[in-house]
């Protein structure tokens, strides 16, 4: 599809419409307004190949009796999608929104079948309405800003090179159209862009429908994982501490009987039996620390990121600035990814040096766990899934550079507002 | 007596190892130690053990091997004494182990294990065709109960809760300080109330008493 550029951006994706002032007149208003009017006039030009388009769908009703209608309804299923590609990359641009695209099914199959399967599918009959749009009234409204931009020096021209009372009035009233012009351009872009959002279907209630869709996805998704987690925890208490507990009793029971006729063996069992105490001590509080580290509680995400970081083998670069006020949940979710983002750089990466950065920025939290390890980590391993996962129900995100070769960066991301005015 | 033979499935050596010194302080030959469902499989259709000691969790799920292992064992061989160990008790699983009604049956917390002599007489009564319950299963199975138990006095159900448990009159009435006369009394009693037959023997009668309390509530 579309690959990452220098800003993020996909390629051929026009910059978003910024609302403008009309004040004050300057270089920079000039130039953007001359960038959205020749957008819309690229985008009114689209209409020429939507009239083609619909003239073919019209003929290709009545000669589909005889084979040819059928190459004309394939000209036209795939015409449509490229204009349709085209008209959705400049409206996604504009609105720097996501819209998604709905390919074609059935690719491959046989052309009676590929139309059948497109005459039935309400997409497609909403992106004919698109292109029928293109052709008429968006043709208008994009047509528009280089209308008003030329009236001007199109009338004073005429007006200089032929003269006459009329070509006078007219150059006077263009006065008034370059004004609107100025004002005009970036909502006329800005509404076409809209409608042809809109006619693709993606109207609020379709984003609220898709926001749901992904709520429940990510929300079984973190049942899952808290499922699992208490089974983990289940089977830590299980096979630690409650076994090296019984394990204690046992010696100290065998003890006592032996106590009279073997004392050595007795104070043997019993020194077994203390060291199984420490031991059973260490395993809770390693349980403990899976479920809420200590440090965690008691000094904050910064604090219990440095904890961790003096514990792991290697130099540790801790350079967090975060907001002290983080919900619970979500400084948990952000340690648990650090911790197995370093982990998995001291184990997989066979790194020497790494390092954690974070910083609140408008609107989000983000993380950057590095290292200088051998790269090649495989975002959709279960370790990174599952931060992927837990951090998902926090509407987080975690995206992993990790070219061959090194560095690897995981840059976790949150999103978070100050509750500071 | 001849000397008394145990097979013990056990996944955690800790433990594996705590229970063959344990069976061995007292002359138990352990034949066995068995850390998986397969080879406890193999070790159990062997018939060279008298009593069988199996943790209920076991490689590979690590769910409830060692209860199916025992399940299956004696549906080939009735009577089986097995004594199941668990780091915490289902009665469900009691229900389970009983179903069948022979008796030779065991169901303690690992806990007991560390009472040495409690946790040996256990495992020689199971050998012997006895019935022991834990406290706790026995404690399980007499929560919501209906009425009848509510009829007993407070001393009864004392006696009912150990009667299940599978201690013998004497035990009970060690444990109470009360004589053996007043134990029967008051068992005697328990068996008018609960409307069950009189049991000739000390199994059959907790057998009839597990038997009621597992029925009646479901």
């Amino acid at each position: 599809m579309v690959d990452d550029v220098g800003d993020g951006r996909p390629s051929g994706r026009p910059a978003p419409v910024v609302a403008l002032p009309s004040f004050p007149v300057d270089t920079r208003g000039v130039l953007e307004r001359l960038r959205l009017t020749a957008v819309a006039t690229g985008t009114a030009a689209l209409a020429v190949p939507g009239w083609i388009l619909l003239i073919l769908a019209i003929i290709a009703v009545p000669l589909s009796v005889i084979g040819i209608g059928l190459w004309i309804g394939l000209i036209v299923v795939h015409g449509t999608a490229t204009l349709v590609h085209v008209l959705r990359t400049i409206a996604a641009g504009l609105l720097d929104a996501d819209l998604p695209e709905y390919p074609v099914e059935g690719q491959g199959r046989s052309p009676v079948r590929l139309i059948a399967a497109w005459v039935r599918d309400p997409l497609r009959w909403r992106e004919l309405a698109l292109v029928a749009f293109t052709g008429t009234f968006g043709l208008a409204l994009s047509v528009l800003p280089a209308g008003l931009l030329l009236s001007l020096p199109v009338h004073a021209t005429l007006l200089l090179t032929d003269g006459g009372p009329v070509w006078s009035a007219l150059t006077v009233l263009a006065v008034p159209m370059t004004a609107l012009w100025w004002v005009g351009t970036p909502w006329l872009v800005r509404v076409r862009a809209l409608a042809d959002a809109a006619i693709l279907g993606h109207s609020q209630s379709r984003r609220l429908a898709e926001r749901v869709a992904e709520v429940e996805k990510t929300r079984a998704e973190l049942i899952d994982h808290s499922a699992a987690e208490v089974r983990r925890i289940e089977r830590d208490l299980h096979d630690g501490a409650q076994a090296r507990i019984a394990a204690v009793g046992m010696n100290v029971g065998l003890a006592e009987r032996l106590m009279k006729i073997d004392p050595d063996a007795a104070a043997e069992l019993l020194r077994e039996a203390r060291e199984g105490t420490v031991s059973a001590l260490e395993d809770l509080r390693s349980v403990v620390r899976g479920i809420h580290p200590p440090a965690l509680a008691d000094r904050g995400l910064t604090g219990a990121v440095e904890a961790l970081a003096l514990s792991l083998p290697g130099p540790v670069t801790v350079t967090l600035r975060l907001p002290g006020q983080l919900p619970a949940p979500v400084e948990s979710a952000l340690y648990f990814a650090v911790a197995e983002c370093l982990a998995n750089a001291v184990k997989h990466a066979g790194a020497t040096r790494m390092w954690v950065a974070g910083a609140a920025e408008p609107g989000r939290v983000s993380v950057v766990v590095g290292d200088d390890g051998r790269g090649g980590a495989d975002p959709r391993g279960s370790g990174l899934a599952g931060v992927a996962r837990r951090l998902a129900a926090f509407d987080g995100t975690v995206a992993v550079a990790s070219p061959a070769g090194g560095p690897t960066t995981v840059t976790l991301e949150v999103p978070w507002h100050s509750s500071e005015p | 007596m001849a000397q008394l033979r145990a097979l013990i499935a056990e996944d955690q050596a800790l433990l594996r190892v705590g229970l063959t010194r344990i069976l061995q302080s007292d002359g138990i030959e352990v034949v066995d130690a068995v850390q998986d469902a397969a080879t406890l499989a193999a070790a159990l259709a062997k018939d060279d053990f008298d009593v069988a000691i199996l943790d209920v969790r076991l490689p590979p799920t690590f769910t409830t091997e060692g209860l199916t292992a025992a399940t299956m064992a004696r549906a080939a061989r009735p009577a089986l004494p097995v004594l199941v160990l668990s780091q915490h008790v289902e009665p469900l699983y009691a229900r389970d182990l009983l179903a069948d009604g022979q008796g030779c049956i065991g169901y303690l917390l690992k806990d007991r294990v560390a009472d040495v002599d409690g946790f040996l007489a256990a495992v020689r009564q199971v050998a012997a065709g006895g019935t022991v319950l834990d406290p706790e299963v026995v404690a399980g199975l007499l929560t919501n109960r209906p009425d009848p138990v509510d009829r007993l006095t407070d001393r009864e159900r004392e006696v009912l809760t150990l009667m299940a448990q599978g201690r013998s009159n004497a035990a009970i009435s060690a444990r109470l300080h009360v004589s053996e006369g007043a134990v029967t009394k008051h068992i005697n009693s328990i068996f008018t109330k609960l409307d069950l037959p009189q049991a000739p023997d000390d199994n059959r009668r907790v057998l009839a008493v597990l038997a009621w309390l597992d029925g009646a509530g479901g």
